[in-house]
């Protein structure tokens, strides 16, 4: 089987009634260019870390849209923050402190989980 | 009589000055370049029904033929004098002296400088040409061959070069160029059957009644394909061929490609005559560039100042058959005003 | 002990000050890391301890460095310090010359007026006595500059002054009732004793004529003192700490300690010696994006009030203009950085997923970077040279190479940053090549910085392609144009390379000189070390730097870096170019002329 991107979701499809739209929400909330993305995958073509893996930063977006935070963590930690991405952007997104963002984010929900 | 002048010699200022004239005015046009007809003549073939460049041009000698106008081709205006009245007296860079009653402002486009965006390529890598320099090519019937000399067996056609993208400053869809893309690739298949073609889009913009007929026929007849991904950027091997980076958004994975030929469709931008006439008669501009209309339903050929009219694609992006409605309907907006002030 | 009450709450005070700053200093000092210790214990002994206390005359009193940056504000400055300094010297002296001993009670010295009445009689006594008086003018045309600058700030350069605290109220009072009160008091002894000089004597006696000056005598002295009391309290929780710190700063400094990775001792003294003067403000040029909170006076005082927040930290370019402007000297870029890796050291990538490997070997291994991917016409113009010198190279981040980690670092990325350079170390040490040579001004400072290759020479390609010219291995052509040449914030302010792409050029073109360049140089807006900046803010700084360039009516903009490049290109209608471009041009435009062979242009 080939693995079609990462495998941050283990359903079969997306049920927005069970997603978790804090880390979203609070993403946008600090960098609200972030709303602009129209998925068009140049950051994800011209990306660094994505040459050297399966890391699509687009993607990540998406999951987050779809309140998906399984398992970013671990894929978010690939982007080596070069700025490729926000150099190709047509909507201009700050994506370098979107990454960031989530950096922090995720781990401060993820501790949050690990104590309920 | 009254009198008009007519900034802009392309079809849009030609189909309202012919109009004008038949309606008994006293029309004169100044055109910058040496010939009237401005971009229409570089082009080749118009989407969608592939009616040649000439036919337009033609029909529009005819008009002037047949109407009593004045053309000064190879001509700017070095001068405006605004009268209390809403008239202008103007020094043409000859020195010349016009009147006008009222001034018509159709300068026209220029294409997106494609060199801008260094990372495709253009001008640095041989191969990467504009959608404007393959209709030139296209026009002269000269062979689509790469730099050196060979059949491209793979074309890719880049979409939006220079629209919707804020790090060029343009935020606009420049509309014509979705289509002329896959008018394009159509022509480029039928010459180099064996070939493949790619368009690499964010959306398909097939708005005209005929258009997605077009897109359709594409797909089925022509073999051409489509990829939903902007090109990142563009890297040149030994043999000049190119190298594409985008991503497939569809099937959500980054994607190298091979091609011998690349076509960046060049979006619409305001050229610098735009510029300069709206400084020398003090119009507002948009933010992207373009000449400010007064109302978006009722006042697109108002410039933000009275007696000076505008049309065509200083106005913002226009397919041709738009750009000659909004011509005529400057035309009749002008007979409004003049009309009325008597 | 015959110390009269009213000098108690100086005495109190300026004890507390001295011991409160013997503590601070000491838990500063231990904590340090050892072999700054030691180098401290090393070095006390020898030359830099002279030199330091020169520097503390030069900075703390002079204000040299303020001085030569807007001279007005060095004045003010000067005329509190350096004027306040000579006043308490004087006293002394004077003290010690009429009581012939250097054993006579401390208070005396600063309430001499007061404890000596009688008029002075002999030369000596009488010019001592002049001198404070005229000590005190000087110091009031500060107190009346400082006065001004509260209501008008333009005349000091400064578009905005900083915001005060409570506790910097409560000093400023203080500091501004000091020299009044003792203005006011040895007149009024003056009027009384006739023991006053050419400022003091007249204004006593214009106060005798019409108050009993006998009864409030007292009294004015007491005000005296307890202005210098609150002074002296409310000091630590004042702007005004910076003045010992400023001077422990020196001392640390020149005995060589650096700043770390981490926060430390040093960090702290560094971050409470700044004085607050603004200076950074009209340094930076994020005020043309309308940010105006994030700058290093505002970011070293939410660390003092322990208010850092991501928004402010991450907000800098780290263009290292204000660092260059910073009258104290202050590492302001480096402060930053070790703030950020504090601030996110919970989460720092592995990178596990990179492959070592055995790399080709190769005379010169090429790092273009990132950014220069994005920039195809410098990569190809520097491979073209390459080539056509003959160099045996290798194009190590061709395709599917990790980042240099210098944005890592700038984020505070740095366990992160340092799995890159791992990784990249090992590439470049086993292709043996001697010079590495790169693109990028960002890649360039940290391979510089922060990678230990031993026995491989970082060149940024300005020094390289200036060393091609000089070994002749590359032609040179002087075209017919005048341009302007942008010094990178990393390749100028953070590496000092402000030489090499000058001399090269001038191999090719004519150069207009700038007032913005070398150290003065601007950041094009364009910088990765801002998280927070946003493309428009990053615009409004861009276009406001090429109007500048614009006034020199340059047909070409030069720069050195892809970053900058990318930032200028969509801004302007005027050429821009990095140098590498230039050189190629050159090349191909001579070879052409000369006829020998087609180049691909
Ligand atoms: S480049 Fe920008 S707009 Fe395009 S997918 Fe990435 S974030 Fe979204
Ligand atoms: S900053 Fe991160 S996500 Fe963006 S291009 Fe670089 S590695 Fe990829
Ligand atoms: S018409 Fe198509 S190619 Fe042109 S700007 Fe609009 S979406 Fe892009
Ligand atoms: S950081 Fe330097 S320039 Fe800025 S206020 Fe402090 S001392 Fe002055
Ligand atoms: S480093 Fe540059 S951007 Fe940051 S505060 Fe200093 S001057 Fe401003």
């Amino acid at each position: 089987m080939v693995s079609f991107g990462f495998e941050l979701l283990d359903s079969k499809r997306i049920d927005y009634n069970k997603s978790d739209g804090r880390l979203l929400n609070e993403i946008l909330e600090k960098e609200p260019s972030f709303k602009r993305c129209i998925s068009c995958g140049g950051c994800t073509a011209t990306c660094t870390a994505g040459s050297l893996t399966n890391f699509n930063i687009r993607k990540i977006n998406l999951m987050l849209r779809h309140g998906q935070t399984e398992g970013l963590e671990k894929e978010i930690s690939k982007c080596m923050l070069c700025g490729k991405c926000f150099l190709v952007c047509p909507r201009d997104i700050n994506l370098r402190n979107v990454i960031m963002l989530i950096k922090k984010g995720v781990l401060k929900y993820n501790t949050e989980k690990k104590k309920i | 009589m009254k009198q008009i002048v007519t900034i802009g010699g392309g079809i849009a200022g030609i189909e309202a000055s012919t109009t004008l004239a038949q309606m008994g005015y006293d029309v004169t046009i100044i055109e910058k370049d040496k010939n009237t007809g401005g971009k229409m003549n570089e082009w080749n073939v118009l989407f969608p029904n592939e009616r040649p460049a000439t036919e337009i041009t033609d029909y529009l000698y005819k008009k002037i033929n047949n109407s009593n106008l004045h053309i000064l081709t190879g001509t700017t205006i070095s001068k405006a004098t605004r009268k209390p009245n809403g008239s202008y007296s103007l020094l043409t860079d000859k020195n010349e002296k016009l009147h006008a009653d009222t001034i018509l402002i159709s300068t026209g486009f220029e294409p997106f400088d494609a060199t801008k965006k260094e990372e495709y390529g253009y001008s640095i890598y041989e191969n990467v040409i504009t959608s404007v320099d393959l209709e030139n090519m296209l026009r002269k019937g000269q062979p689509i061959l790469t730099s050196k000399g060979k059949k491209p067996k793979r074309i890719a056609f880049i979409h939006c070069v220079g629209s919707r993208d804020a790090k060029c400053g343009n935020k606009y869809c420049s509309r014509v160029c979705c289509v002329t893309g896959i008018k394009q690739a159509i022509e480029c298949s039928r010459q180099l059957p064996d070939s493949e073609m790619f368009c690499f889009y964010l959306d398909i913009r097939m708005f005209g009644l005929e258009w997605e007929k077009l897109y359709q026929s594409a797909q089925e007849e022509y073999n051409v394909q489509f990829i939903r991904g902007r090109m990142s950027e563009a890297c040149e091997n030994q043999d000049e061929s190119l190298i594409i980076k985008a991503e497939d958004t569809l099937s959500g994975l980054p994607l190298k490609m091979k091609v011998d030929l690349i076509v960046l469709l060049v979006g619409i931008t305001p050229g610098k005559g735009t510029k300069d006439m709206a400084s020398m008669f003090s119009l507002e501009r948009e933010e992207n560039g373009f000449l400010h209309i007064d109302d978006p339903h009722f006042g697109k050929n108002y410039s933000s100042k009275k007696g000076v009219f505008i049309t065509g694609t200083c106005v913002g992006p226009m397919t041709v058959d738009e750009t000659l409605e909004n011509a005529r309907s400057a035309a009749v907006e002008i007979d409004n005003y003049l009309t009325k002030i008597k | 002990m015959d110390i009269p009450f009213f000098a108690w709450p100086f005495l109190l005070g300026i004890t507390f000050i001295i011991v409160f700053f013997i503590i601070i200093s000491i838990i500063w000092i231990t904590g340090l890391s050892g072999i700054d210790r030691v180098r401290i214990r090393k070095n006390f002994f020898t030359v830099k301890t002279f030199q330091a206390i020169w520097e503390v005359f030069r900075e703390s009193l002079i204000h040299r460095k303020m001085y030569k940056r807007n001279p007005v504000l060095g004045y003010m400055h000067m005329s509190f310090a350096f004027g306040w300094f000579l006043l308490i010297v004087v006293g002394h002296i004077e003290a010690a010359v009429h009581y012939h001993t250097l054993n006579f009670p401390f208070w005396k010295s600063i309430f001499f007026r007061y404890a000596e009445t009688n008029p002075p009689v002999t030369f000596i006594a009488k010019a001592f006595s002049a001198a404070s008086d005229f000590l005190l003018i000087y110091i009031f045309s500060g107190v009346f500059l400082a006065l001004y600058k509260r209501f008008n700030s333009k005349p000091f350069g400064m578009k905005k002054t900083t915001h005060l605290k409570t506790g910097d109220k409560i000093a400023l009072i203080g500091l501004w009732l000091i020299f009044p009160t003792r203005y006011v008091c040895e007149s009024i002894t003056a009027g009384i004793y006739h023991n006053g000089s050419f400022f003091t004597q007249p204004t006593g006696n214009f106060l005798a004529s019409f108050l009993p000056l006998q009864s409030i005598e007292l009294a004015s002295w007491w005000v005296y003192s307890l202005s210098l009391a609150v002074f002296f309290f409310a000091l630590p929780v004042s702007r005004y700490m910076h003045i010992p710190v400023e001077i422990l700063l020196i001392f640390v400094r020149k005995y060589g300690v650096r700043l770390k990775k981490h926060v430390n001792g040093y960090t702290r003294i560094q971050t409470f010696a700044c004085s607050r003067c603004g200076v950074c403000l009209d340094s930076c040029q994020m005020i043309k994006a309308n940010i105006n909170n994030s700058q290093s006076v505002y970011f070293l005082k939410q660390i003092r009030g322990r208010k850092l927040n991501d928004e402010q930290l991450f907000n800098c370019l780290l263009c290292g203009r204000c660092q260059k402007d910073c009258p104290v000297g202050l590492d302001l870029n480096d402060l930053r950085i070790t703030q950020r890796i504090e601030s996110t050291k919970t989460y720092n990538s592995k990178y596990d997923y990179l492959k070592g490997g055995i790399s080709p070997q190769a005379d010169v291994v090429y790092f273009t970077g990132c950014m220069t991917h994005l920039t195809p016409s410098i990569k190809k113009a520097m491979l073209n040279v390459l080539d056509y010198a003959n160099i045996n190279y290798w194009f190590m981040d061709k395709d599917e190479a990790s980042c240099c980690g210098r944005p890592l670092m700038q984020a505070g990325q740095y366990e992160a940053a340092k799995k890159l350079i791992r990784n990249n170390t090992e590439k470049i040490l086993s292709s043996g090549a001697k010079i590495l040579l790169v693109s990028c001004p960002i890649c360039y400072q940290i391979f510089n910085e922060d990678y230990k290759l031993p026995g491989v020479k970082v060149m940024h390609h300005s020094e390289y392609l200036l060393e091609l010219v000089n070994q002749g291995l590359i032609p040179t052509i002087k075209l017919p144009v005048n341009a302007v040449y942008h010094d990178p914030c990393t390749l100028g302010r953070g590496s000092h390379i402000y030489e090499p792409p000058r001399e090269l050029l001038k191999n090719y073109l004519s150069l207009i000189p700038m007032k913005q360049e070398k150290e003065d140089a601007l950041c094009c807006g364009g910088s990765l070390g801002n998280i927070k900046i946003e493309m428009d803010e990053r615009k409004q700084i861009r276009d406001d730097v090429l109007d500048t360039f614009k006034s020199y009516n340059p047909d070409q903009i030069i720069t050195a870096c892809p970053l900058c490049k990318k930032t200028f290109a969509m801004g302007t209608d005027i050429e821009i170019h990095d140098l590498a471009e230039v050189v190629w041009k050159g090349i191909s435009r001579k070879e052409h002329l000369d006829k020998k062979i087609r180049l691909p242009i």
